[in-house]
């Protein structure tokens, strides 16, 4: 009994697999399963915004005493509903001489990489949707694809705002992804490897607590490093610039209204959760720990660091663009290197004393 | 070749943060600012002109609805005016009514521009709802003594309107004494916190000269280490009788500008202290006729209003209604120097400087 609540997800797969392989062909079977998990995957991420925008404002109105929603259904659960509700019946208003090829690709192209990086992040033991060998540089590749999509909808708005936006958002995810990518490598060198199921696995030494972020001093300061990166990649405070509202009202999406700009913000969210989803592979041991499921474990630890990046979107004040360009290039690249090279030389002494 | 061109930003009248209907023509080279023209105007009533209509007391409603904010401070400042014009004397008690009113006001004035400044600098709302769930408790106290909470509408030429209610005092006391304890938990969360202190440490400098130039009064000049403050230099009602500092920073920057605000609202709880404890039974109102009609002349009374130096001038020709009320508003002036503080600065500077000169745009257009 323990073993199929421990493996759920993939038994479940496997018995499904193995049922419809009763009356189709072994590749039809195979496809069918693919087909479905990828539609359950894209629902639960539908979903998966939901929550976090509940989750969100009812933590946040707490930490502001208030209650946040607590009108539309028990605990306000059916905030997000009534919220989708009111985005679907808005205008779409595309305003006068915008760009209308991009200002209509900017929503689409922000939500695709958004969904794409869940692709490789292994949610258990076994539950990954394609286990690549290059997983960790898939990851980079597509995160940075929000960029354009950022730049696309600031430029395609005919805003000054929005360009503004937009532009501070290029500048900031390109700054930033140097350091974060430095970052993840020690990851990849500590586990020899890019697929991100290889790299949760080699952190299940010590009864699956053997998480690279339990390796002083490199650990630490690569999660640091890569922790603080994401939230400026995906442009949460403190370093929500490129949509400051007191400073540019909303940045890039300040001309989108209803469906569209729920994109935007399912684009964000979805981003935000991504990067503590990968937080938790490369350097919080993924699936792995003591006693419970892996999926359990994988949820824990990836909702604790959500909870985190809302708690600093509750707590801190955003910096400024020229602050955040020089924190990324004189502070955190010079660390970020010194500590791919202490990574290096640990492995070596390793390798030599193990020899 | 790169060619590169500077770009004009309409911001406002509708803006998030423009603290009203102010509008900003703000030429942008990239995020550094160029120029800035302020543009006002968009909230005009004629409320000067709205005077000379109604008698002097009907003015009264009105300059709750300069300084929204602080409603209990305009009062005052119009009721000390018209006061000096007809040569009335105030009750003892009033007067000691009047400076707790006054102090709850400044610190009211004081709560809502450091809430909303962090909000400018961008946290999400929780210092500005920490600093309105005190600001609810001091409504409170205005709602028990006037009826209202914004809009006052308390002090009357001699006094004030009413006595207040039996358990004012005692709540007044309890929030007083509780309201130190607030401040400092305000201030581990504010004052020291890194990126506050890097968005607002040397931005915005204001030096003491061209303040000085620029007519620039009240908290503004203070942090910029003028130490000046009418309740000292010349005292109206009886500040002359409490024990308390002018506070003075010495670098001008809004940095300064945010502590001195919070270093005020600890003095105002120190004069607090002392009113709630020395106040006096008595009468609250001088008794004067019906048909208010003060000879002919003219007064011009000055006030420390939260925002800086608050002038009524209040012409009579001997009839019941004013011949001219001229308002001297503290925002409109410091409002002046906006251009001169932020040129050079980035577009989020601009933004965290307009907060912390603290305007209210009922008062800059009247």
């Amino acid at each position: 009994m323990w073993d199929l609540v421990y493996d759920l997800f993939p038994k479940i797969s496997q018995a499904l697999n193995a049922f419809l392989r009763g009356f189709l062909p072994g590749w039809g079977a195979d496809l069918a399963v693919i087909v479905l998990v990828v539609t359950v995957l894209l629902l639960g991420l539908a979903a998966l915004f939901m929550v976090q925008t509940w989750l969100e404002r009812k933590v946040i109105g707490r930490m502001q005493d208030r209650f946040g929603p607590n009108r539309v259904g028990p605990l306000g659960m059916l905030q997000p509903v009534a919220d989708g509700i009111k985005m679907f019946t808005k205008e779409d208003v595309t305003p006068l001489r915008a760009d209308r090829l991009a200002y209509n690709l900017g929503p689409i192209l922000i939500i695709v990489p958004a969904m794409a990086v869940y692709a490789v992040i292994p949610f258990g033991k076994g539950m990954v949707g394609a286990d690549v060998n290059i997983g960790v540089l898939y990851l980079v590749a597509i995160s940075s694809l929000a960029t354009i999509a950022l730049l696309a909808a600031g430029w395609g708005s005919n805003n000054k705002y929005s360009l503004l936006g937009g532009l501070r958002a290029a500048a900031q995810i390109v700054s930033y992804e140097v350091p974060m990518v430095l970052s993840m490598l020690t990851a990849v060198m500590l586990a020899g490897s890019m697929s991100m199921v290889k790299i949760v696995e080699a952190q299940g030494g010590l009864f699956g607590l053997g998480w690279y972020i339990f390796f002083v001093p490199i650990g630490p300061i690569a999660f640091l490093i890569y922790f603080t990166c994401g939230v400026a990649e995906v442009n949460r405070a403190p370093f929500d610039i490129p949509e400051a509202e007191s400073e540019i009202v909303a940045g890039f999406h300040t001309e989108y209204s209803g469906m569209k700009f729920a994109l935007f913000m399912m684009g964000e969210y979805i981003q935000a959760f991504a990067v503590s989803a990968i937080a938790v592979t490369l350097f919080l041991g993924g699936w792995q720990g003591p006693v419970l499921p892996p999926y359990v474990w994988f949820g824990l630890k990836t909702f604790s660091l959500w909870f985190v990046l809302m708690w600093l979107r509750g707590t801190l004040p955003r910096l400024r663009v020229d602050q955040l360009m020089a924190f990324a290039w004189k502070f955190l690249l010079p660390v970020s290197l010194a500590n791919i090279f202490l990574t290096g030389i640990g492995i070596s002494i390793v390798q030599i004393l193990t020899k | 070749m790169l060619k590169t061109d500077t770009i004009v930003v309409n911001m406002g009248p509708q803006h998030p943060s423009t603290h009203g209907v102010f509008r900003m023509v703000v030429t942008l080279d990239g995020e550094r600012v160029v120029n800035v023209d302020p543009v006002v105007g968009y909230l005009h009533r004629g409320v000067e002109k709205l005077a000379e209509r109604g008698t002097y007391l009907q003015f009264m409603p009105l300059t709750d609805r300069n300084d929204y904010i602080c409603a209990m401070n305009n009062n005052l400042g119009y009721a000390v005016a018209v006061e000096k014009l007809a040569g009335i004397a105030v009750p003892e008690r009033a007067e000691y009514i009047r400076v707790i009113m006054a102090e709850l006001g400044r610190i009211v004035n004081h709560l809502i521009l450091v809430g909303f400044l962090l909000n400018d600098l961008g946290a999400f709302f929780t210092p500005v709802l920490y600093c309105l769930r005190e600001r609810e408790k001091i409504l409170d106290l205005f709602e028990m003594a006037s009826g209202s909470r914004m809009t006052c509408n308390y002090m009357r030429f001699g006094g004030v309107a009413a006595d207040l209610p039996e358990e004012f005092l005692p709540r007044a006391r309890k929030l007083v004494a509780s309201f130190p304890a607030f401040i400092d938990e305000l201030e581990a969360l504010l004052s020291t916190n890194e990126i506050l202190v890097a968005r607002t440490r040397g931005v915005g400098v204001l030096p003491a000269d061209a303040a000085i130039n620029g007519s620039i009064t009240g908290p503004m000049l203070r942090a910029s280490g003028v130490r000046y403050d009418i309740r000292r230099v010349e005292p109206y009602s009886i500040y002359d009788r409490f024990d308390f500092q002018v506070p003075a920073l010495e670098h001008g920057d809004s940095y300064d500008r945010y502590m001195l605000r919070i270093l005020e609202m600890r003095q105002s709880v120190r004069i607090l202290e002392q009113a709630l404890a020395q106040i006096p039974a008595g009468e609250i109102q001088t008794r004067l006729p019906k048909a208010f009609r003060p000879a002919p002349g003219e007064a011009y009374a000055r006030t420390e209003s939260p925002k800086g130096e608050l002038g009524y001038y209040v012409v009579s020709d001997g009839s019941g209604n004013p011949y001219r009320i001229k308002i001297r508003p503290p925002s409109f002036i410091n409002i002046s120097i906006l251009s001169q503080m932020s040129v050079g600065w980035k577009v989020a500077d601009l933004i965290t400087i307009l907060g912390s000169i603290d305007i209210i745009l009922g008062e800059v257009d009247r």
